[in-house]
């Protein structure tokens, strides 16, 4: 399987790291208070994202649902990125899926109580009003 | 910068290698899955690089060094990552030493040629050749960006 060689160049030696030093670069640089990274910065923050990687994957893996399963899916990383104090700052971006039905529930629930609200309010107001 | 989205993203087959090498044999990721770590790859490298750049700054320094990165690990609580990566770091030190004393070694090796320093020779040129197609990667990914 091609699996195999991949990790490794084309002399057969182990590769440091195998995610593109450009790209990682490119991501670094795209932070605006930036202004340069020296090369050991640079090979560090792709070997520490490739680790991040294999760590996310085991961790939602392990506690996650699917291990009858032999799967990992999406609603595993969205409960590590919940429940997880460390993979915290991932939770704006893997969201929690929740069904349309449920969202329109809770949005006219929402609409509900910001009314009342306003009603409460506008109470408040002719009581000023009168006074 | 004038970057276009989709140059913030990693690319997707090493993502996955990176996963499955990870994960027992046959566990099955869902492409949702892959697409969702890759995202979280890319959102983890900015919030290292803005951590490791507060070091920085703090050290009054411009430019990013190894130890920012290490101690921007320490900070997002992910201390069990610093010893392999002192270990890249060692190996990376090493690799590049290698590489300065083969090319110095090149040098002597074409003043004096001899039968048994013939094969150490053809495996330096092979690496040297390694590194300038990284480079040259390197530069048209840069031109990319400017455009």
């Amino acid at each position: 399987m091609a699996d195999v060689v991949v990790g490794r160049d084309k002399c057969g030696e182990q590769r440091l790291v195998s995610l593109p030093l450009s790209r990682i670069r490119v991501i670094m640089k795209s932070s605006p208070e930036v202004s340069s990274i020296n090369q050991e910065a640079l090979v560090l923050t792709a070997k520490a994202t490739e680790l991040f990687v294999q760590y996310l994957a085991t961790y939602s893996y392990r506690h996650g649902s699917g291990k009858e399963k032999k799967a990992l899916t999406y609603n595993d990383l969205s409960n590590t990125a919940e429940e997880s104090e460390t993979f915290q700052f991932l939770a704006d971006i893997l969201p929690k899926k929740i069904l349309a039905s449920k969202y329109l529930k809770m949005l006219k629930e929402k609409r509900e109580d910001e009314e009342e609200e306003n009603d409460d309010s506008d109470e408040s107001d002719d009581d000023e009003a009168e006074s | 910068m004038a970057e276009r989205p989709e140059d913030l993203n990693l690319p997707n087959a090493v993502i996955t290698r990176i996963i499955k090498e990870a994960l027992p044999d046959g566990v099955n990721i869902s492409k949702e899955a892959r697409s969702a770590i890759s995202r979280a790859a890319s959102v983890f490298v900015l919030y290292a690089t803005s951590c490791a750049n507060n070091f920085a700054m703090k050290g009054k320094r411009k430019t990013l060094n190894a130890s920012d990165v290490l101690s921007a690990m320490e900070e997002m609580e992910f201390q069990r990552f610093i010893t392999p990566l002192k270990e890249a770091l060692e190996a990376y030190r090493r690799e590049q030493k290698g590489k300065k004393e083969a090319s110095e070694q090149k040098k002597k090796d074409k003043d004096k040629k001899t039968d048994s320093e013939e094969p150490d020779k053809s495996r330096d040129e092979d690496n040297d050749e390694d590194e300038e197609r990284l480079e040259e990667e390197e530069q048209n990914e840069e031109e990319e960006v400017d455009n």
